[in-house]
């Protein structure tokens, strides 16, 4: 599996990017120890002006290379964290309703609708501003929004092993239910869940951007949304501003996708497209 | 240089100014931000409300620039030496749009009878009147019960706006159908308005100012994000931007382009003074040494410099330095970090996290409580910026849940009018944004405020606000930041845009546009 994982091309140079930015959002504390607020020049310096500010300085003078780096901290945080919350509610409604069927199946997945009809986005900027922005309000929000299709993949995934033999062999050496969907069914699930999850992540990602572009940011943590957003309005004299963590947001996206699809086409080869290994 | 090419505009504007005639006609759109709720200026005097309506009514008088009284509706004017009697004779001929009669028993009821019920700021300065009567159909007489210094400077067209009685006499004021169609006495008559785009005023031919306004039509133009209000000026959609309509950082980039003019002037009557109020009853802010340390640990200047790109003053106090009694003799906080980190030490500052509320109007405004959270973060202080909207901050403030909170309020042209409200005991009270938010008592300062106010003699009044100031300035109840200065942008062939203090909201009055 490793080895069809590494034979990709795009898988690889995913990780590397991927492995650049956890780096990078690790050192940030070592490279600027003054944190991203700090104002140390004169505001709106021009990228590669001076050496020790290459990437300039935004409306207060802070350094756009340290505002960087601790926004990876924060995008990389609420990536991982809302996904696995969200692994957390989806996983089990979805294998419970799939492997136990009936009015469980019907209570789960009508609940699960509930959620899948109303528009991701629209749902979460009403969470957060109901629960007043912060980084624990954007991390359950966008986990509330994106577990129901972890349910569905789960619950669809569950339906198809339960009906296979070793289940059956498992219920006649005497196991409970609850015990052979967690020892001998989910195990088997395990393989679409990882490459939902790492796509998950980068949906994540945007989502946050995407609140705190609109102001919906924690205004106590740096992120790559909010400083576009806070770029928004001087767009048209310091381009510099928005341009750079726009290019940290697709990278970090790109990224995680390509690892999604390498992951994809490692652990399902027989989903994968045609012409692959 | 582009400063430069400014003033070069502005004298040539100044030179200029004398020679050409006063030319008629014309259009003139002007940014208001946000939509006003209402324009009936009697029952809503919000800014927005106040630029447009401030066209369509009218007060007694008008300020210049210094705060001093000129004719308005009131032709001319006199104070009796007790200061107790002030008697206005009004204009000749002075007609509302719909053509009724504009007499004397006007401005009784809307002094004593209407603005009484609607207006908050003004009842409190009609406490002081005996009896408004109407002495013959163009003779008011004001008797006061004590004399009160800043009586004169009330009556404003924001402040004591005359409506007419013989639409609004007897009826419930807020339902009114006639507040949909505003009808004054000023140089502009309502036309239309079309919600979330433009409200259109026409010129008022019958206006009692013979050769007034030199303008046929204003539009007063909604355009909700300020990025697209800067493009409308530059693409010509719109000739004036008022104060506040764009960002900072764009006023420098739009003053730079040809044929565009600037000036900070027409808020002198506002004085628009920033400060953040710091929570007097609990917890690090209760403690007169922390809010000292405070003040020493801001970089005001760089707020000034960078936050709003030169334009304002630092406050070196309760008071504007552009409003009268205002006193520099106080202690100057300048920034002095090592100095605030001494008070924390020796209050015993334990790093109990303190709450910054800024105020939710656009980006320059969260700029600002970054910057203030980075300078106090640098002196030991622990600061976490809460996220609001209007309606939070409203309630939070109003509720007392912060710790610091971003403010700016009007100085109305006299500290018994603007400032005091902030400071005494007797304006602390829960629900309101608009009094003394902060919690601050000092029984003796109230008392002088009260005396202040009812003194005859400018320059007692003077000699009194300069004690109070001093004492006031040492106790830091509020967090003093800037004297705020918002520079109107407008093209340069817009003559005698911004004459009074009030500034674009009586502006379209004497404007005029060369061709």
């Amino acid at each position: 599996m490793w080895k069809r994982f590494a034979s990709n091309i795009g898988a690889m140079v995913g990780v590397v990017l991927l492995i650049a930015v956890i780096a990078i959002a690790i050192i940030a504390p070592m490279l600027y120890p003054g944190g991203p607020w700090q104002m140390v020049q004169r505001p709106f310096l021009v990228p590669f002006t001076m050496e020790a500010y290459p990437l300039g300085t935004d409306t207060l003078g802070r350094n756009v290379a340290a505002q960087l780096a601790y926004g990876a901290q924060v995008s990389l945080l609420v990536g991982l964290v809302s996904t696995l919350v969200a692994l957390l509610i989806g996983v089990p409604l979805g294998a419970v309703a799939g492997f136990y069927g009936g009015l469980a199946d019907e209570g789960a997945m009508r609940f699960t609708e509930f959620f899948q009809t109303i528009p991701n986005f629209a749902l979460a900027i009403v969470l957060v501003a109901i629960f007043q922005p912060n980084l624990t309000s954007i991390i359950l929000a966008i986990a509330i929004v994106s577990w129901p299709p972890v349910a569905r993949l789960v619950r669809a995934e569950v339906m198809s092993v339960r009906k296979r033999e070793f289940v059956d062999a498992a219920t006649l050496a005497g196991l409970s239910k609850p015990r052979i969907l967690i020892t001998q069914v989910l195990p088997n699930t395990v393989s679409p869940i990882i490459v939902m999850a790492s796509l998950m992540v980068a949906t994540a990602i945007l989502l946050e951007s995407s609140l705190s572009f609109l102001g919906l940011g924690d205004p106590n943590a740096m992120s790559w949304g909010y400083m576009i957003g806070a770029a928004r309005t001087v767009i048209r004299s310091a381009w510099w501003l928005s341009f750079f963590p726009g290019v940290a947001i697709i990278i970090t996206v790109l990224a995680l996708n390509l690892i999604g699809e390498g992951l994809n086409d490692a652990l399902n080869p027989h989903l994968s497209r045609k012409g692959r290994a | 240089m582009n400063f430069l090419k400014t003033t070069t505009f502005l004298v040539a504007a100044a030179l200029a100014a004398p020679l050409a005639a006063q030319q008629d006609g014309g259009r003139l759109d002007i940014v208001v931000q946000p939509e006003p709720p209402g324009l009936m200026l009697g029952l809503v005097q919000n800014g927005p409300t106040q630029m447009v309506a401030g066209d369509i009514y009218e007060g007694l008088l008008r300020y210049d620039t210094d705060l001093n009284p000129m004719p308005g509706l009131a032709e001319s004017w006199t104070i009796s030496d007790d200061g107790l009697t002030y008697t206005f004779k009004l204009h000749d001929g002075v007609k509302w749009h719909d053509g009724e009669d504009f007499t004397a028993d006007d401005v009784v009821f809307s002094a004593d009878v209407f603005l009484r019920e609607t207006h908050a700021r003004l009842r409190a300065s009609l406490a002081y009147v005996d009896t408004i009567t109407a002495i013959d159909p163009l003779t008011v007489e004001f008797k006061l019960k004590e004399p009160f210094g800043p009586f004169i400077s009330v009556f404003e067209t924001g402040t004591m706006p005359i409506v007419p009685k013989h639409l609004y006499e007897g009826t419930d004021y807020a339902t009114n159908e006639a507040n949909a169609t505003p009808i004054g006495t000023g140089p502009f008559k309502f036309d239309k308005w079309e919600k979330g785009s433009f409200i259109h005023l026409v010129k008022n031919e019958d206006y009692y100012v013979e050769g007034l306004p030199h303008l046929d039509e204003v539009y007063y133009r909604v355009i909700p994000d300020a990025a697209s209000r800067a493009v409308a000026f530059e693409t010509g959609e719109v000739d004036v931007l008022p104060g506040g309509s764009v960002e900072n950082w764009d006023v420098p980039r739009l003053t730079a382009m040809d044929g565009v003019c600037s000036t900070g002037k027409g808020w002198e009557f506002f004085a628009p003074h920033a400060w953040m109020w710091m929570n007097n009853r609990e917890g690090p802010t209760a403690n007169q040494k922390f809010r000292q340390a405070v003040m020493y640990a801001l970089d005001r200047d760089f707020m000034k410099d960078v936050v709003w790109n030169g334009f304002g003053n630092v406050a070196t106090g309760p008071v504007s330095s552009k409003t009268n009694f205002y006193s520099d003799d106080v202690t100057i906080y300048d920034h002095n970090p090592d100095k605030a980190k001494a008070l924390l030490a020796e209050m015993g500052y334990d790093g109990e996290p303190v709450r910054v509320l800024p105020l939710p109007y656009g980006e320059t405004w969260q700029r600002w409580a970054e910057a203030v959270r980075q300078n106090l973060a640098e002196v030991g202080i622990n600061v976490e910026i809460d996220s609001t909207d209007v309606a939070g901050w409203n309630e939070k403030t109003a509720n007392w849940d912060y710790d610091l909170a971003f403010t700016y309020l009007y100085q109305y042209g006299d500290p018994a009018l603007g400032v005091s409200r902030n400071y005494t005991a007797d304006r602390i009270k829960k629900g309101s944004p608009w009094n003394n938010v902060e919690g601050y008592e000092n029984p003796e300062l109230d008392a002088k405020w009260a005396k202040a106010a009812t003194l005859v003699s400018a320059d007692e009044r003077t000699a009194l606000y300069a004690e109070i100031q001093k004492e006031i300035v040492d106790d830091v109840p509020v967090a003093w930041l800037m004297e705020l200065e918002f520079p109107t942008i407008y093209r340069c062939n817009i003559h005698d845009l911004v004459t009074t203090g009030i500034g674009v909201n009586d502006g379209p009055r004497n404007a005029w546009i060369e061709e």
